[in-house]
């Protein structure tokens, strides 16, 4: 029996589309395994959330209670959910590789002393994993040995799961914590406000890169054809490097991974580090004045062109298309 | 204070990486080495955190082979004060490489054992969480802002959606990420300093630390390319199949 336990990340109880792609890895894997799928809710608003997240098709759902779980913090977090993986006997913990889950999953490892593979994209019938490495330049397949492990799952990997027709049980569970050692304090979030939509979530996704020269030019040339278009903004690491934009919008091996409907990459080289975060996207727009630049051999539709003429250009073309 | 620095050799990012076609491994003919650029802002860290408070040991850490002195010897030469490879001829899984570095953190008893928040080479992004939890530390991920005020270090973190600020007592783990610093270049008198500062040599097995391999990679295989498509001429051009051929907007 290879029970699976999803870590559920929720905002104040609702729930991102990365958390149902997690969701879904986990009822695909414990098909696999002749398992369950149980899924494990912690944090302020976890009683509403629980309730969500038992339409969508996993055994159970499981709340660990303790107020000391309110806020994410990993020494507590990986407490709890150790002692839960060791008291269910569950052969898999897993949880979407977002920045919580990042930051979570390899301590809960450590301390199950169970090993770990990040950002799966596959599972295999024979419970082998499959990861990329090297910017997405290899694909390993990854066998992990052990009685429990840990794994995290690519955001872009898996279809979001589906509401089913029943809702799963939901059990309270009071969190096992040792308060002598818990040290972590958490002090505030300042949240990024935007209406535009998730970086993960979004359908279409503008990027900028170094071109745009600027953090006023991001405001002034781009921002317009990202709402025109309904889009999420993204930016590649040169322009975060060089603080044009926060580090939030960076899309790439070391940002986030996304694959939307489509990807306007606009004044972006194309290095092999940015590619690894957008080539799975399904159509690949690129605007560059360099024609020898590497993202025109990713994308399906290339612009060779000045961007600070050509997105103006943009905007009212797709103004016309919307009337 | 005492910083602990783990540094991971890896490919430089400008190399095209290939996957050699026994599914073995990648191909390091014509590789250049260098440190994991997430490491180096964690050295550059360590060094300002000394710089400011006037004294303190910057001690960097790998766990690898014997070429794996040349990335050392470069951190010296940004400005640590001294180096310690553990010598391991077989590639570790991360679990074990954190078991190691904690081992060598509990001897030396650093304040801070400062890490890049992934390697580029294998993107795990496990072991300074692994390491954190292994001595029972507290730990920053993603860190774009360090402040200490005596035993007490609040971190501002690199969250989705915003900002996150953390408080916690040392000894903690930090990971590095992109915004933390710019890292400095070795001078040449660092180049030249780098030569004479200790870089002691250990054997991975008089540790005495649990090394089976649990994580095996059973085969790389290079990923399907992507084909280029077209070249379009104009933005009305590209908007109209965008619309009528893509239907994507």
């Amino acid at each position: 029996m290879g029970d699976v336990l999803v870590f559920a990340e929720h905002q104040g109880g609702h729930f991102p589309k990365t958390t149902l792609i997690a969701v879904n890895a986990g009822l695909e894997l414990a098909r696999k395994r002749s398992g369950k799928c149980i899924a494990v809710i912690m944090g302020a608003g976890a009683d509403g959330a629980a309730a969500e997240i038992a339409k969508y098709g996993v055994s159970k759902v499981i709340v660990l209670e303790d107020s000391r779980l309110e806020h994410h913090l990993a020494d507590a977090a990986a407490q709890a959910l150790a002692a839960l993986a060791k008291s269910t006997g569950a052969e898999t913990v897993m949880a979407t590789a977002t920045a919580m889950g990042k930051d979570l999953m390899p301590r809960l490892a450590a301390r199950l002393n169970a090993p770990m593979a990040s950002e799966i994209i596959a599972i295999n019938d024979d419970g082998t994993f499959v990861r990329p490495m090297y910017a997405g330049n290899a694909l390993a397949t990854i066998e992990l040995d052990g009685p429990v492990r840990v794994v995290t799952v690519r955001g872009t990997a898996f279809d979001a799961a589906k509401p089913a027709d029943d809702a799963a049980p939901i059990e309270k569970v009071a969190a096992v914590l040792d308060a002598a050692t818990l040290k972590m304090e958490f002090v505030s979030f300042n949240e990024i406000k935007s209406d535009r939509p998730q970086l993960t979530e979004a359908r279409i996704v503008v990027s900028g890169g170094r071109g745009l020269k600027s953090g006023e030019n991001f405001k002034v040339v781009l921002e317009p054809l990202v709402d025109e278009m309904g889009a999420a903004m993204g930016a590649s690491r040169a322009a975060v490097d060089a603080g044009f934009v926060p580090n939030d919008l960076q899309v790439g091996q070391t940002g986030k991974v996304v694959a939307p409907e489509l990807y306007v990459a606009v004044g972006i080289s194309g290095a092999i580090q940015h590619l690894a975060g957008m080539k799975d996207s399904k159509t690949i727009v690129a605007i560059n004045k360099d024609e020898e630049a590497p993202i025109f051999s990713v994308a399906d539709y290339g612009l060779v062109a000045d961007l600070f003429k050509a997105v103006p250009e943009m905007v009212e073309a797709m103004k016309k298309i919307k009337h | 204070m005492k910083i602990l620095v783990p540094v991971k050799r890896v490919p430089d990012p400008a190399t095209t990486i290939r996957v050699l076609a026994d599914g073995s491994g990648i191909a390091t003919d014509n590789v250049k080495w260098v440190i994991n650029p997430f490491d180096e802002i964690a050295i550059e860290e360590a060094l300002r955190i000394k710089e400011k408070q006037g004294e303190g040991e910057v001690i960097l850490i790998s766990v690898g082979q014997q070429t794996w002195q040349e990335q050392l010897r470069t951190g010296l030469a940004m400005g640590a004060d001294r180096a310690i490879l553990v010598r391991s001829d077989t590639p570790l899984d991360t679990l074990a490489i954190a078991r190691v570095i904690a081992k060598i953190a509990s001897d030396e008893k650093p304040g801070i054992v400062m890490i890049g928040k992934q390697a580029i080479d294998d993107d795990s992004n496990q072991v300074g969480q692994m390491i954190a939890e292994i001595l029972g530390w507290p730990q920053a991920t993603f860190a774009s802002k360090i402040e200490i005020a005596g035993e007490k270090c609040t971190v501002v973190r690199e969250a989705d959606g915003g900002l996150e600020t953390i408080a916690f007592p040392l000894p903690a783990v930090i990971t590095a990420d992109l915004r933390l610093n710019e890292p400095r270049y070795a001078s040449l008198p660092g180049i030249m300093k780098a030569r004479k500062k200790p870089l002691a040599d250990i054997a991975v097995a008089s540790l005495g630390v649990d090394l089976t391999p649990k994580l095996k990679i059973k085969t790389l295989n290079a990923p399907a390319k992507r084909q280029a498509g077209r070249k379009v001429a104009s933005v009305d051009e590209l908007v109209e199949l965008l619309h009528t051929e893509a239907k994507v907007i």
